[in-house]
């Protein structure tokens, strides 16, 4: 087959299949964010008993559409003292950093667009690089209220991403490589072999720091409406803002993707047998990925905002040592295991 | 082209498609709506105040502290994982030499745990 020669060895023919590939994960994904900010407010609403959005479209569907052509149409404010470059560079690093993550995580057997060996490295690395964004908004805005949000917002993201990285230690040493792929196959045969279950505390620690990573309630001070506007993106109008907003849901939605790949067994059925083998893996991705984020809606709409100071000691003096012993045990119980 | 970096090439590909998506939605946003600044409106937000100071002045020296200490763990981070993608191979040895690592950090921890450098009253 000459067409499909073009597209396996000729350099074009292989360009055009990693550009489809990309596409193929960009375009669901934003469909998905766009939904998932629907999802929010239609649970927050049932917790509050409303209805949530429901006037644009049949049960509110074409509301994140609605919303997304509101903050196209509107007028990109620059603030006169800004930092103009850098003001209008930080929101597209939050949502370009939120975007690329994304090119290791394995949606299926062999469905991931870069399957990389150092995969779980490259999205510690790329998931630290998000408060770049929200810092370089704080500073570029020159105003104060942005400037102590963008602060506090960088440290607590720093924080927590120290107990993730221990997080990710643990599912290493059980899994003893660094290619997501590899991982998700380690934890094939059914539910009792997920990760989430010998590393429960790992993976609760591992969601409330997702929770504080992505400026979620009861983590939300940096945008905590009474003492500082919005935070960091208090300047911020139009799209530049759109892209904050549609970044954080995306990072949202990649952390839970990673708790998914890390924890719950990727694509893997729960049970390894008939009726559930039938559905596709992607779709149990999808599922589970979708069962992490109601969680993470479920908790904004039930838990109060933290202090400031409880949340530093929350990271600092409660999951730190915690995820540094988890370690060490994880570690020692391997070992041991191993020398008898 | 050599096998490892071709592996890296979709994630090019796809950063350069991720900077043109943003730069087309923002630039768009700009060009199709209209833009009418005035002094008022481009004035950084002050709760209706006009606002005095400059915005970049002092902060707490914690935050400060925070990043340092950041530094120290996340680095520490750096070093458990090729440790931990080789625990396979590197035997009791290769356990017992990190966890000596592991403690020399905690004393460290511990030590500005007492120092009250973890305190936000």
């Amino acid at each position: 087959m000459p067409l499909m020669e073009f597209f396996t060895t000729h350099w074009l023919g292989q360009l055009i299949v990693i550009v489809a590939k990309c596409l193929a994960v960009t375009v669901p994904l934003l469909v998905s964010v766009a939904y998932m900010t629907l999802a929010d407010r239609k649970i927050w609403g049932a917790i509050q008993l409303r209805r949530g959005p429901n006037v644009v479209g049949p049960f509110g569907l074409l509301q994140p559409f609605a919303d997304g052509l509101k903050l196209f149409l509107k007028e990109t404010i620059i603030p006169s003292g800004a930092a103009k470059v850098l003001f209008i560079i930080a929101p597209m690093i939050t949502f370009v950093t939120a975007l690329v993550a994304w090119a290791v995580v394995p949606f299926d057997d062999g469905w991931v667009i870069a399957d990389i060996n150092v995969g779980i490295l490259y999205l510690f690395a790329i998931s630290s690089l998000g408060v770049y964004g929200v810092i370089i908004a704080g500073w570029a805005s020159n105003s104060k209220y942005a400037f102590l949000g963008a602060l506090r917002s960088a440290a607590q993201m720093v924080s927590y991403e120290v107990s993730i990285g221990f997080v990710l230690v643990t599912v290493l040493l059980c899994s003893g490589s660094l290619n997501l792929s590899e991982i998700v196959r380690a934890q094939t045969g059914g539910i009792h072999h997920w990760y989430m279950w010998p590393l429960l505390p790992m993976f609760v620690i591992f969601f409330i720091s997702s929770l504080a990573e992505t400026n979620r309630t009861p983590f939300d001070l940096p945008m905590s409406e009474a003492e500082l506007v919005a935070g960091f993106h208090t300047e911020y109008s139009a799209m530049t803002f759109g892209l904050f907003f549609l970044g954080e849901y995306a990072n949202m939605i990649l952390l839970s993707g990673m708790g998914v790949v890390l924890f719950m067994g990727g694509w893997h059925a729960p049970l390894p047998f008939a009726p559930f083998t039938w559905v596709p893996g992607v779709v149990w991705f999808a599922l589970k990925i979708a069962t992490l984020l109601f969680v993470f809606s479920w908790t904004k709409g039930t838990i109060p905002r933290y202090r400031y100071d409880q949340l530093m000691r929350l990271g600092w003096k409660v999951f730190l040592p915690f995820s540094l012993f988890w370690v060490v045990a994880t570690a020692g119980v391997i070992a041991f295991a191993r020398g008898h | 082209m050599n096998g490892l970096l071709a592996e890296y090439l979709p994630i090019l590909v796809f950063f350069g498609i991720a900077v043109g998506i943003v730069c087309v939605m923002v630039g768009g946003s700009y060009l199709v709506a209209k833009q009418h600044p005035d002094s008022e409106k481009l004035s950084p937000f002050e709760c209706g105040f006009a606002p005095f100071g400059d915005a970049r002045g002092q902060f707490d020296v914690r935050f400060y502290l925070v990043a340092i200490l950041f530094i120290i763990f996340d680095l520490e981070v750096a070093f458990l994982f090729p440790w931990a993608s080789a625990f396979g191979e590197i035997g009791m040895v290769g356990f017992w030499s990190m966890m000596l690592f592991l403690g020399v950090l905690t004393v460290g921890f511990v030590y500005e745990w007492k120092k009250g450098a973890l305190e936000w009253e």
